[in-house]
C-alpha cells in the first residue's frame, strides 16, 4: 500500500508569463519520460502544453504509453525525468474502463468525489443530479452499473468527475470499447458538454476520425517508446456536427494524420 | 390467458423442482421399512421402523422436549462462538489488510489452527478452560474463524488497481479508502465466508460436547448417550435435528448475504 501515493507536481507558475508559458496554461508537459523499473522505456521526451479551451487528443498505437503519459500528468506516477506543471485545481479524469464501484447506485458513483472532497450531503445531491442531467441519465439514478450498456457507464464515469467542475479533463480511450454507432453519438455529446462545462481536455484514442472530429489539436505519437511524431491543428470551428465527416477537408486532415502514423 | 399459462409453467417448474427429491425421499423410506421390517426381531433396535422413530421420539413429548432443549444449548453455543469468531476474525484481517508485517507475521498461524485437526485440540482446551460453556465456544470459535479471515482478507485485497487510483486522485486517507473501497469491495467474500463458518461452528458444538460433559447436554451429548444406552429412536430425532439446524444456519446466511449484497452482486 506504500506506493499508493499521489507524486507532487509542480504547480505551474503563477504571474510569469515568460518562456514556461502564460500562467492560464492548465497543464503542461516538458521533456518528460518514462522508464519503468523492469526496464520498458515507455514515454520518451514528450513536450505538450494545453491551454483553457484547447481539446487535444493523443493518438498513437497500442502500447506506445498514451496512459503512461496520463498517469503521469494526473500525478498517480512520477516521471523518470522532464517536468509536469498542472495549474491549480480539480482534475477530471475518464479511465479506460469506466471504474464504477459496483455498490453504488449511479447517483452514488456520481456523488463519490464529491464526497471525498468533504462536500456536505446537499451540495453533493445537487451537483450529482446536475451532472447526471447533463450526461443525459436523468431517471437512471437509482440503476446499478450492472444494469447499464458500455456507454452508459462512460457517462456515468463522465459525470462523476463534472461535479467537480474541474478546468482540465483526461479522457483516457473513453470510448475504445464500445460501437461505431454509439461512439459518434458520444462524441457529439462530449462536444456538447465541451461547449457547455468549457474545461481544456487531454484525450486519447487509437481512431484517427474521433481525435480530428473531437480536437483543436491532434499529437501523433510513435510506438514504444512514444515520442511525439508530428503535431496538427485542427482549424473546423464549433459547434462541430456529423456532417464535418463528408468535408473533403476533414478527409484530407485524418489522412495526413494517418500518413505519418503509417510511416512509423 | 397468459397469466393461466404463467401459473401452469410456474406450478410445472415447482414440480420438477420438488418432484424428483420428494420421489428419492419416498424410495428411501421404502427402503428405510423394507430392511427395517425384514431384520430380526431382536436386532430391530439398530433400525426401528419409521413411524417407530416418529412415536418415541416425536411424538413423546418427554423424549422430544429432552432434545429440543439440548438444540437450544447447541444453538447458543455455536452462535456465541460464530459471533466471536466474526469479530475476531474480521478484526484480525483488517489489521492483516492495513501492515503486511502482520499479515506476514499472523497469516501462517491461522492456517496452522484450520489444518492441525480439531480432535487433537479439544481434549487441550477441556484441560485449560474447564469442561463448560467457555471451552464449547472456544472449540467453535477455532473451528469457524479461518473463512472468516480469508474470505476478509481476500475480499479487502481484491480491490481493482482501477479503483485505488480514483482515491489516490483524490488523496484520500487509509481509512477512508478502508471503509468507502475495501469493506464494500469485502462484503460478498465476507458473506460467503460467514455461511461456511456459520456450518462449521454447529459441528464445532456438537463435536465439542464429545469432550465436554459438564453443564446442560447439547445435540452433542444426547448423540452421545442415546448411541450408548442404545435408543436408536431418539438417536435418529436428534440426528434430524442436528441436520435441521446445520441446514437452517446455512440458507439463513445464505439469504442475509442476498438481502446485504443482492442487488449488486450475483451470490450463488
Ligand atoms: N507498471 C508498469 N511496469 C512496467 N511496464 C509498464 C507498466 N505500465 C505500463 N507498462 C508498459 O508501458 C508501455 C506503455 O503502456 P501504456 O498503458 O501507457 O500504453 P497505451 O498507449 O495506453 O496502450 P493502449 O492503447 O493499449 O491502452 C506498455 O508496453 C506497457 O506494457
Ligand atoms: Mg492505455
Amino acid at each position: 500500500m506504500g506506493d499508493r501515493q499521489i507524486s507532487n507536481i509542480q504547480p505551474s507558475n503563477h504571474g510569469d508569463t515568460r518562456g514556461g508559458g502564460s500562467s492560464s496554461t492548465l497543464i503542461s508537459f516538458e521533456n518528460v519520460s518514462k522508464t519503468f523499473p523492469d526496464g520498458t522505456h515507455a514515454v520518451d521526451s514528450v513536450s505538450f502544453k494545453v491551454e483553457p479551451g484547447q481539446f487535444v487528443t493523443v493518438v498513437g498505437p497500442s502500447g506506445c504509453g498514451k496512459s503512461t503519459l496520463l498517469r503521469m500528468g494526473s500525478g498517480l506516477l512520477s516521471a523518470s525525468s522532464g517536468e509536469v506543471r498542472r495549474s491549480e485545481g480539480n482534475l477530471g479524469y475518464v479511465f479506460q474502463d469506466a471504474t464504477l464501484l459496483p455498490w453504488r447506485t449511479v447517483q452514488k458513483n456520481v456523488e463519490l468525489f464529491c464526497e471525498l472532497r468533504g462536500f456536505d450531503r446537499s451540495e453533493r445531491r445537487k451537483r450529482a443530479k446536475d451532472a447526471i442531467e447533463l450526461v443525459g441519465l436523468s431517471g437512471f439514478n437509482r440503476h446499478y452499473p450492472a444494469a447499464l450498456s458500455g456507454g452508459m457507464k462512460m457517462r456515468v464515469s463522465l459525470a462523476r468527475s463534472l461535479t467537480l467542475d474541474p478546468p482540465l479533463f483526461f479522457f483516457d480511450e473513453p470510448f475504445g470499447a464500445l460501437d461505431e454507432i454509439t461512439r459518434e453519438y458520444l462524441n457529439l455529446e462530449l462536444l456538447r458538454i465541451f461547449a457547455h462545462a468549457g474545461f481544456g481536455a487531454v484525450f486519447i484514442t487509437h481512431n484517427l476520425y474521433e481525435a480530428v472530429f473531437l480536437s483543436t489539436d491532434v499529437l501523433v505519437m510513435s510506438s514504444r517508446p512514444g515520442r511525439i511524431l508530428k503535431s496538427f491543428s485542427i482549424p473546423f470551428p464549433y459547434p462541430r456536427d456529423l456532417d464535418l465527416r463528408f468535408d473533403p477537408a476533414f478527409a484530407e486532415l485524418t489522412g495526413e494524420v494517418s500518413e505519418v502514423l503509417r510511416d512509423e | 390467458m397468459s397469466t393461466a399459462r404463467h401459473t401452469s409453467s410456474r406450478l410445472r417448474s415447482s414440480t420438477y423442482r420438488l418432484g424428483p427429491p420428494i420421489v428419492v425421499f419416498l424410495v428411501v423410506l421404502g427402503i428405510w421399512y423394507a430392511i427395517s421390517l425384514s431384520l430380526d426381531p431382536d436386532r430391530q433396535f439398530l433400525l426401528p421402523t419409521p413411524n417407530e422413530v416418529i412415536d418415541v421420539g416425536f411424538v413423546n413429548q418427554d423424549n422430544l422436549f429432552q432434545v429440543l432443549e439440548g438444540l437450544l444449548w447447541t444453538v447458543a453455543v455455536s452462535m456465541t462462538g460464530l459471533v466471536i469468531a466474526i469479530v475476531l476474525g474480521m478484526t484480525s484481517a483488517i489489521m492483516m489488510s492495513q501492515a503486511k508485517w502482520v499479515e506476514t507475521s499472523f497469516y501462517p498461524y491461522a492456517v496452522i489452527i484450520q489444518t492441525v485437526p480439531i480432535l487433537a485440540i479439544v481434549p487441550l482446551v477441556g484441560l485449560w478452560l474447564g469442561f463448560g460453556f467457555t471451552s464449547r465456544v472456544v472449540v467453535c470459535v477455532i473451528i469457524s474463524i479461518f473463512p472468516i479471515i480469508t474470505n476478509t482478507l481476500f475480499g479487502l485485497q481484491s480491490v481493482p488497481a482501477s479503483f485505488h487510483d480514483l482515491f489516490t486522485l483524490h488523496r484520500s486517507s487509509r481509512l477512508t479508502r478502508l471503509v468507502k473501497l475495501q469493506f464494500p469491495n469485502a462484503l460478498p467474500a465476507i458473506f460467503a465466508g460467514f455461511r461456511i463458518s456459520a456450518g462449521l461452528s454447529v459441528i464445532g458444538a456438537i463435536v465439542g460436547e464429545f469432550f465436554f460433559r459438564k453443564g446442560i447436554p447439547g445435540l452433542g451429548r444426547l448423540l452421545d448417550l442415546y448411541r450408548a444406552r442404545l435408543l436408536t429412536e431418539q438417536l435418529f430425532t436428534a440426528l434430524v435435528f442436528s441436520s435441521l439446524l446445520g441446514i437452517l444456519v446455512f440458507w439463513g446466511f445464505g439469504f442475509l448475504g442476498r438481502l446485504v449484497v443482492g442487488k449488486w452482486h450475483e451470490t450463488t
